[in-house]
């Protein structure tokens, strides 16, 4: 491929933070996020970029085989995808272990399936070529998390809180990774490498940036690091903070190792490499790694081994949010179709929402916007539909209130139901007069009529 | 049904352009009835409007007559084509693109002056990074390219998968170029010439191309790209002009891998020869002009300069270094490092205040981006007022320049061909965020920024 690079999409499998949204039926990969599979919002992004060859990895045989299906339906001329199944669980190195031998090119891109933003990949990359560095990620602003109104009249207000995600220490050019904890780490102390700080001299820790997903590694680096390191199991807690921990006391056999031998035999070619590699770094404002890695009287007999852990912050107009909880899917619905709706790839009417041509609506209803109303759905009378996503042939009562909902594919809703802050998976029949609010109904549950819930998880149990 | 391109509705006037379309449209099937006589015709005309295009732009230097050739020459060419009948050009805007159309693979000129609002517009379709144009420029420095510095950056990355012609490793130059990554004459050039290397060492001929012409486009193709990202450096363009004589000499006998091969030890030798021995020569040289004792004076941060501090000090002669440093870059700190890690004794100070120390120095060493023909030394900001400041004081000034640097041109006065920078970097002062008082610069009518490099 042209710039040497191979994308790698880690579309998941049935998380268990998803239920009971996701069901064998519908992984992860292939929940519907204004209307549109969230996978698909990656293949859009990686094919607006030329990025026409991708392996998409998805764990369990019969999920692989649903994507798959989806894939090469919908991008049948466009893309060129080849869809791995591995077993489930095997975390995100398990993945790329498995599909090891498949990788060929120079470096690897490697995505989160469940990430949603417009920034290029080409940025990414390109910082990842400029300084010859191991590994890239791309960070983005932390996004804020719960209604942007509080309508709901619960007692407790969802202030708006940015999640703490991530400890990020970051050099003063902002191009540098220099430490990482996530997850849990983040609510204890912070570890900080000592060389480091001391090599760089200043360094900048940041808790408003969340790790996107988006990596760029060196593929002989990655495969190093996996093969050597068995326990690994996650690129996020394990790999990239082993990564960014030694980058100034490197174990890495690096094709081109930074330093030079110094043996004896100096014959005219390696004075000549010597020199030439020597009027380059001279013309170019040292990092801090080639500053400690030739030690402090600058010759080259102290020689350590560094690798360079770059960072691509995107810019604060651009979106990014990952699909990994029930509160982001409802904040990444709202948000596709509010403010990030260029991403969304329709085009908003005059009311600011999308309603397909062939649903029907019935009179007094009242859509309203950055909503979203699919195909062949039918709304009843005296309906409100306040920003909320709507799927295709959803067959709607009278006097329904729907706010700040998604309702996914062949739903039944009854009369006089009012659905509030919740997630209705498909198939799903609620009865007449239902009250659901926070509630998330898993795929094909019948709701009895006059049942209210709240803030409840209702789900079929599986016939096994 | 015809595609007309935009100029041509800027330049063309109303009544011809209706003539045009309705012959353009009756005469779709008449195509293949063009007699030879009437071809030969057309291609003469487009031939003399070639020529009378391509000279405009190179013989005039004023704003006003270079506006007016262009035009003129547009107008050339359609009033030809109204008289010869029923001749209508093989592509659509053939006839009515103007005279100086340049194919997506020539390399633009590299002094193209950018005063000239038509040649930018053209450059822009061409380029194949999108570049928004500076505001409030200084008049002066009008017919030299500056753009919005904080853009360029993120469209060459956003494009980065896009850019198929361009090969990696020159991709990667190019944007240690736009970054300033890297910088200095010798830097720059081994850096172009290593990307260059690696690409040839990819490159595969396609099938039905002759090997010399495709590489020869390809590095055209290449040369643009670099140059888009920061304008050449003379070194760097001697050394293209270099490359690609060896390639246009390449016996037509040899295999392709033979071919590659040559190229490749050809850019080696080059590298070995004009750069490293050149140095060898200079340094040793230039040693024999230091006596113990001497105090030397460096501007900016030459790789020459400082071959020769290096090697003087090993053979232990007794001398001691001002380095003379210059905002906003401050490329005189990086050799005050190297030279103090050697242990060489080193003042550090502004060119503000090289009237202040010339008194005590010896000697001054100066590095140069080129060397022209008529003596004229072209190097970085502030070198001519070391110089002259050095003469003042009567002492000897050196320049250190490797031949392969020196060129052909003449410069009359020193303000023809300049690079213009980022004029955010001077009203900044890093490390300093409460001097802002230059921050709101854009905005005031009056006041022009002029970051020259």
């Amino acid at each position: 491929m042209g710039m040497d690079f191979q994308v790698v999409v880690l579309a998941g499998g049935t998380s268990k933070k998803l239920l009971p949204l996701v069901s064998k039926e519908v992984p992860k990969a292939l929940l519907p996020v204004a209307n549109r599979p969230v996978l698909s919002y990656v293949l859009e992004l990686l094919e607006q970029s030329n990025l026409k060859d991708l392996i998409v990895v998805v764990e369990g045989e019969y999920a692989a085989l649903l994507v798959g299906g989806w894939i090469s339906s919908t991008y049948v001329d466009r893309l060129h995808v080849e869809v791995a199944a591995v077993p489930e669980d095997v975390g995100t190195t398990g993945a790329l272990r498995a599909i090891a031998h498949h990788l060929t090119a120079n470096d690897i891109l490697v995505v989160s399936g469940d990430l949603i933003c417009d920034v290029p990949p080409g940025a990414v990359a390109a910082a990842h070529r400029r300084h010859d560095a191991v590994v890239t990620a791309m960070l983005c602003s932390a996004p804020i998390s719960g209604p942007s109104e509080s309508g709901s009249s619960s007692g407790k207000d969802k202030a708006k809180k940015p999640g703490r995600h991530n400890v990020i220490g970051l050099d003063p050019t902002k191009q540098f990774l220099l430490h990482i904890a996530a997850g849990a780490e983040v609510e204890k102390d912070i570890r900080i490498q000592k060389s480091i700080l001391r090599a760089v001299g200043e360094m900048e820790i940041r808790a408003d940036l969340m790790d996107a997903h988006f990596y760029a590694f060196k593929r002989s680096v990655l495969q190093e690091v996996l093969n050597q390191k068995e326990t690994f199991q996650s690129l996020k807690q394990d790999v990239l903070p082993y990564l960014v921990r030694s980058q100034l006391r490197s174990e890495l056999l690096l094709n081109g190792a930074q330093a030079e031998e110094n043996g004896n035999e100096k014959d005219a070619s390696q004075n000549n490499k010597i020199k030439l590699s020597q009027l380059l770094s001279n013309a170019s404002t040292p990092s801090f790694h080639e500053r400690y890695a030739l030690g402090l009287k600058g010759s080259a007999s102290v020689s350590r081994k560094t690798h360079k852990c770059c960072v691509y912050i995107a810019s604060k107009s651009k979106y990014c949010a990952r699909l990994n909880s029930i509160q982001a899917f409802s904040d990444i619905n709202r948000d596709v179709t509010g403010d990030a709706s260029h991403l969304s790839g329709y085009s908003f009417s005059a009311q600011n929402n999308i309603i397909h041509p062939s649903a029907v609506l019935g009179s007094k209803t009242t859509v309203g916007p950055q909503c979203m109303l699919g195909e062949g759905s039918q709304m009843g009378d005296k309906c409100s539909v306040k920003r909320s996503v709507i799927g295709r042939h959803c067959r709607i009562g009278s006097n329904v209130k729907v706010v700040n909902s998604v309702v996914m594919n062949h739903v039944t809703i009854g009369d006089g139901c009012s659905i509030q802050g919740s997630v209705i998976c498909s198939n799903v029949q609620l009865q007449e007069r239902v009250v659901l609010r926070d509630c998330q109904v898993g795929a094909s549950f019948v709701v009895t009529s006059g049942s209210e819930y709240k803030g409840e998880s209702l789900a079929r149990k599986e016939k096994q | 049904m015809c595609n007309w391109p935009p100029t041509t509705n800027k330049k063309v006037g109303g009544p011809s352009v209706e003539v045009q379309k309705e012959r353009s449209a009756s005469l779709k099937p008449l195509r293949e009835k063009t007699s030879k006589a009437e071809r030969r015709a057309l291609q003469e005309a487009q031939r003399a409007a070639k020529a009378e295009g391509s000279k405009a732009p190179v013989a005039t230097s004023g704003v006003l007559s270079t506006n007016a050739a262009p035009a003129k020459a547009t107008k050339a060419p359609s009033q030809k084509k109204d008289s010869s009948p029923g001749a209508a050009s093989e592509r659509r805007g053939g006839g009515d693109r103007p005279p100086d159309k340049e194919r997506k693979k020539d390399v633009p000129h590299p002094r193209m002056q950018f005063d000239d609002k038509s040649r930018v517009e053209k450059a822009k379709k061409r380029s194949v990074v999108k570049q928004t144009e500076a505001r409030n420029r200084v008049e002066l420095f009008r017919h030299l390219p500056q753009y919005e510095h904080g853009t360029r950056l993120p469209e060459l990355e956003s494009k980065f998968f896009q850019l198929d012609p361009v090969h990696p490793a020159v991709y990667k130059a190019g944007l240690r170029y736009l970054a300033g990554d890297i910088s200095g004459g010798n830097a720059r050039c081994i850096a172009m010439l290593e990307a260059f290397q690696e690409s040839i060492k990819d490159y595969s001929t396609p099938p039905e191309k002759a090997l010399i012409r495709d590489l020869t486009a390809k590095i055209n193709c290449y040369v643009s790209f670099l140059i888009e990202c920061r304008p050449l450096s003379i070194s760097m363009g001697n050394a293209i002009r270099f490359l690609k004589t060896r390639i246009v000499k390449l016996p037509l006998t040899l295999s392709e891998s033979e071919a590659k091969a040559t190229l490749l030890s050809d850019i080696d030798r080059f590298i070995n020869e004009k750069i490293i021995l050149a140095d060898k020569v200079i340094v040793r040289h230039a040693v024999t002009k230091i006596r113990d004792g001497d105090v030397l004076l460096t501007y900016g941060s030459s790789s020459a300069v400082e071959m020769i501090c290096l090697h003087a000090h090993d053979i232990g002669k007794q001398f001691r270094v001002v380095v003379v440093d210059s905002r906003p870059k401050l490329e005189g700190r990086l050799l005050l490092h190297r030279l103090v890690r050697k242990g060489i004794t080193c003042t550090y100070t502004h060119i503000n205040a090289v009237s202040y120390i010339m008194h005590e120095v010896n000697r001054v060493f100066l590095g140069a981006s080129s060397v022209l023909s008529n003596g004229t030394v072209y190097s970085r900001v502030g070198t001519a007022c070391v110089a002259m400041v050095a003469h003042q004081f009567h002492v000897p000034v050196l320049i250190c320049c490797e031949a392969y640097k020196f060129y052909e041109r003449v410069q009359l006065d020193s303000i023809c061909s300049n690079e213009l920078g980022d004029p955010d970097a001077i009203s900044k002062v890093p490390g300093r965020k409460e001097i802002n008082y230059l921050d709101d610069w854009a905005n005031r009518e009056n006041l022009q920024l002029l970051n020259l490099m």
